[in-house]
């Protein structure tokens, strides 16, 4: 009989290790000038160096050094006074110079940690996750295998080379062993990259946009049976690209690997592809010996001797922890955890705090944000903050809050801004969308809601109240919307005797 | 004016519109057709782009421009340093055909000089060799006696001197491949202070050793290339922000008057030819009669030097090289559509490199396999460490070093070349000065009586102390000239059809 997940857990027990890789937002390449823009045509941003041309030379970006000491003291790691690069040395076809220039035993960063808050039907919990290094290193260029049906080198017909992402900085952020999160590993996982990409955010060292792959996980995984106390073989789980196939590529592997082991195999060291389709890993291409590297110091480059004042002043750069800022935010704002977290999954929260900076009520601002606009935003697979900018909504809800516009009469005015019609303000003025505060001008239109209705007004003035919202309407309809429905109701109950 | 003249005696007659730089080069284009059919130095003529570059200088000069001192004059270019749109094979078939995009440092300084780039000289492969036999186009030709070898690496930048096809030449040198073609072909070649000339453009061998410079006919030719090329580049990440010492003024003064010059008792004794050690000694003599005062020193550890360079240079070569993949330039064997990338790759190192090259890549890879690294490139560092203290301590005790260059005089080719060992004890002398990455330069010191060919005096200064070889080494030059009563080269048979 084979383990589901939660019989897979009463006997073993599991052991996490993550890598992440993160490419830098750096205007310039690694070791060269060149530009490193996302999406570019094919080989426009290369030159000698990145190409790996015979006799060019690397020189290391400052920028990179600096984001990669910022991501360490992020992490609460110590910085080390003198580290090297080294050369990784294998043949492969997008890597220009057959080896890549990385970091091996003498990293930029070591021993950090991040705490990890997850949710559980326990309440939350927090994992400190502890971290063994952050290095530097460069890119590889992109394969596209043509022909053949599985995409991979093996089979295809021929195979196109671009070489704009040779040479991107990248910098590997790789975990400690993190044991003892039983059944929570794959939330643990998930939440480890989740604070990671916060933290990097808050940094503004990355895009961080895994489905562009600016960031990708490698999941390494084992099992030890519970109470053996022994580690067990490890899987690796290569470029995994959102947080949920993080936490699917974790709980496929528990389940894989537990029932391995049940029916008497052994799991095998290996690398494995998540298969988004179906959330199991395939084995990656099996090597009959483990790859020697050969790494040696790169002779080309100076060892990287960070001066101990520049890192104590990129310490006091670091922005607040977006942990922390979560919570300042949640309590000034007076959220329920629910919608914090609706704001945050969405990715609004700088969005909604930018529009609180200009003056906008904070529930006003996140209901805009997270209501109408991403629903608008939904609609057409854009990014709420591609239809309309934080000071065009900021204004927009200080005309609510002042009584100038309707709730109903603000939907009509974000539509009008988006669709580029002009400022809140032209958009108030083409479609002539003013609150109607002349309360003779209400009185008119209550008198003739009522002449219309002569039964529906007689039953408010019998003390029937909840008629009135029938008229209440008419009024509405007859103002075109642009009446302050609660003023109308106060009007027309007074002028029925109520 | 006559293209036997020295580079600084044509920069004169070029400054004084006695001659014009397209003659100039048109001079040296018609030796080099005369003779490099026997010599076979270059490996190819940029006849169109130098007189382009001729032109421009003339026209410059005409206009009244302020140019560089040696503007206008030919230098030949060794083909490991990469040049815009000219090939650059590094005497490899991996590379026959590749024309780069760009222009090294070198180059690019070159041409801001206005010193014209003839062509590009013969190599042993990727600079592997003693004796330019590993080119993969053929060997080159020692002008002193056409069946002997010119040295190696940079043979054929040492050969198009002494054959006079040029009055300057470019070199590089990872273990003695400026110095000891210098010293078998009876002219000047200085490695400078690891750091002091930029490295971007030149095709590695091994990276922590490699460095350009000069080669030249006479100390103060060399000096004044020198000054061209050298300086800080914030391309290479190994160049050293620091001015360079006047070398110039320091060759021009001949006065080492109670200068300390110390001889390296590891560098002299078993191994080395006779007539070697008495021209040596006899150059000695001449700087104690210049009023300097000799030093004998012991380097203990230069005895560990070749083996550590043989695990260093190796290692570094085996990485290096690695880009040569059929990818992306070069040689391409075996692309017939059906094969996978790493079946071609595999054929076509198998086509494109010789066996030297590959005899290193595969003793580099070897040294830095896991369980070896240590034991063989970890032990390679420690010596290189300890060669570092010899010299440290010897500059403590005296301003230079002095030795032989080279072992022998030039060998026949063919001698040597199944022999690899023997041939790696050619460079025994020149190795520790880029194990320390100070600089080095061989000068001649007359003929060996057994066999009337040269013999290199090699001068060894700290790092970034370049001045002090050439304050040396232009003593012992003028000291030399004068007891000879003609320069050296004056006394090799001619050759045929040459001016």
């Amino acid at each position: 009989m084979s383990l589901n997940y939660d019989s897979a857990l009463e006997i073993y027990e599991p052991t996490l290790g993550l890598e992440v890789h993160v490419e830098l937002n750096t205007n310039s390449k690694m070791f060269c000038g060149c530009a490193t823009e996302f999406g570019a045509q094919p080989n426009t941003q290369t030159c000698p160096v990145c190409l790996g041309l015979p006799g060019s030379l690397p020189v290391v970006n400052k920028r990179a050094i600096e984001s990669t000491i910022l991501i360490g003291l992020a992490l609460n790691c110590s910085i080390a006074p003198f580290s090297r690069f080294a050369r990784k040395n294998y043949f492969y076809p997008d890597m220009p110079k057959n080896f890549q220039t990385s970091q091996y035993d003498e990293p930029i960063c070591v021993n950090g940690s991040l705490d990890v808050e997850i949710e559980t039907d326990e309440g939350n919990k927090v994992f400190k996750v502890e971290i063994e290094r952050v290095h530097m290193e460069e890119d590889t260029g992109k394969s596209l295998h043509v022909g053949g049906s599985t995409g991979r080198i093996h089979g295809a017909d021929y195979s196109l080379l671009d070489y704009n992402r040779a040479g991107i900085p990248l910098v590997e952020i790789v975990t400690k062993i993190v044991p003892n999160t039983g059944k929570y590993a794959p939330l643990v996982a998930r939440g480890y990259v989740a604070a990671l990409r916060d933290i990097l955010r808050s940094l503004k060292v990355s895009d961080v946009k895994m489905e562009q792959g600016s960031l990708r996980c490698d999941v390494n995984l084992s099992l030890s049976k519970r109470g053996s106390g022994v580690l067990g073989t490890r899987s690796e789980t290569k470029n995994v690209n959102s947080l949920r196939s993080v936490e699917r590529a974790v709980t496929g592997e528990i389940v894989r690997q537990a029932n391995r082991l049940q029916s008497g195999e052994k799991v095998v060291q290996e690398t494995r592809h998540f298969l988004e389709e179906s959330g199991q890993t395939r084995p990656g291409r099996s090597k009959e010996q483990a790859e020697d590297y050969r790494y040696f110091p790169e002779p080309d480059l100076v060892p990287v001797a960070p001066d101990g004042k520049w890192i104590e002043e990129l310490r006091k750069s670091l922005p607040e922890k977006p942990a922390e800022r979560r919570k300042r935010l949640q309590q000034a704002w007076a959220v329920p955890d629910k919608e914090m977290r609706a704001m945050v999954n969405a990715e609004l929260l700088d969005t909604v705090e930018q529009t609180v900076l200009l003056g906008a009520d904070p529930t006003r601002a996140r209901s805009w944000w997270l209501g109408e606009i991403s629903r608008i935003a939904n609609e057409r697979s854009v990014l709420p903050t591609d239809l309309i900018t934080v000071s065009d909504v900021a204004q927009i809800i200080e005309l609510i809050t002042k009584g100038e516009l309707t709730d109903k009469l603000a939907r009509q005015v974000v539509e009008g801004v988006i669709a580029k019609e002009g400022t809140p303000s032209q958009v108030i003025a083409k479609r002539s969308l003013k609150v109607v505060s002349d309360d003779s001008q209400l009185m008119k239109a209550i008198a003739e809601a009522i002449a219309a209705a002569p039964e529906t007004a007689q039953k408010v003035r019998d003390g029937n109240i909840p008629a009135a919202g029938a008229l209440i309407g008419a009024v509405m309809k007859l103002t075109g919307g642009q009446a302050d429905a609660a003023r109308v109701r106060q009007l027309l109950l007074k002028h029925l005797g109520q | 004016m006559s293209i036997r003249d020295n580079a600084w005696q044509m920069a004169a007659a070029l400054n004084n519109k006695e001659i014009s730089a397209v003659e100039l080069t048109n001079q040296h284009y018609e030796q080099i057709n005369a003779v490099d059919k026997d010599v076979h130095a270059f490996l190819y003529l940029d006849k169109e782009g130098a007189l382009l570059q001729a032109k421009e200088v003339d026209k410059k000069r005409a206009a009244g421009e302020r140019l560089s001192p040696l503007a206008g004059v030919p230098l030949a270019l060794k083909d490991v340093m990469t040049q815009k749109d000219v090939p650059t094979t590094c005497g490899s078939k991996i590379l026959e055909n590749w024309r780069p995009p760009y222009d090294s440092t070198v180059v690019t300084k070159l041409k801001d000089a206005g010193v014209i780039i003839l062509g590009k000289t013969n190599m042993d492969e990727f600079a592997m060799g003693s004796s330019t036999e590993n080119s993969a186009f053929g060997p080159t030709h020692n002008p002193w006696d056409l069946t002997r070898i010119p040295g190696g690496s940079g043979g054929g930048s040492s050969a198009s001197l002494a054959a006079f096809e040029a009055p300057l030449a470019i070199g590089t040198d990872t273990g003695g491949s400026i110095r000891q073609p210098a010293a078998v072909t009876g002219t000047v070649g200085v490695k400078p202070t690891y750091g002091g000339v930029s490295r971007y453009g030149l095709v590695a061998f091994s990276s922590s050793l490699d460095q350009a410079g000069p080669c030249a006919r006479t100390v103060l030719d060399a000096a004044l290339l020198h000054q061209v090329i050298a300086g800080f580049d914030p391309k290479d990440s190994t160049s050293i922000n620091q001015a360079l010492p006047d070398v110039v003024a320091a060759t021009k003064k001949l006065d080492i008057k109670g200068m300390k010059i110390g001889v390296v008792k590891q560098l002299a004794g078993e191994g080395y030819q006779k007539g070697v050690e008495n021209k040596f000694n006899e150059a000695i003599a001449e700087l104690v009669k210049l009023g300097a005062e000799i030093i004998e020193l012991s380097c203990p550890n230069f005895e560990y030097a070749l083996a550590a360079y043989y695990l260093i240079a190796p290692s570094e070569c085996s990485s290096n090289l690695a880009r040569f993949d059929s990818i992306r330039f070069g040689l391409r064997v075996g692309d017939d559509k059906v094969k996978s990338a790493e079946e071609v790759m595999n054929l076509t190192r198998q086509a494109g490199f010789g066996r030297e090259v590959k005899r290193r890549i595969i003793l580099g890879t070897y040294a830095l396999s896991s369980g070896y690294y240590d034991a063989y490139y970890g032990s390679a560092q420690k010596v290189r460490t300890l060669i570092k203290q010899d010299f440290d301590n010897a500059f403590a005790k005296c301003d230079v070093l002095v030795s032989p260059t080279a072992p022998t005089t030039a060998f026949k080719i063919g001698e040597k070349s199944n022999d690899p060992l023997a041939m790696y004890l050619n460079d025994i002398a020149t190795i520790p000065v880029n194990m320390a990455g100070i600089g080095g330069m061989s000068l001649p010191c007359g003929l060996a009586e057994e066999d009337n060919l040269p013999v290199g005096f090699q001068i060894m200064s700290p790092a970034m102390k370049d001045d002090r070889m050439y304050l040396v080494g232009g003593a012992l030059e003028a000291a030399l000239l004068s007891k000879w009563g003609k320069p050296i080269l004056d006394f090799a048979p001619k050759l045929a059809g040459s001016k």
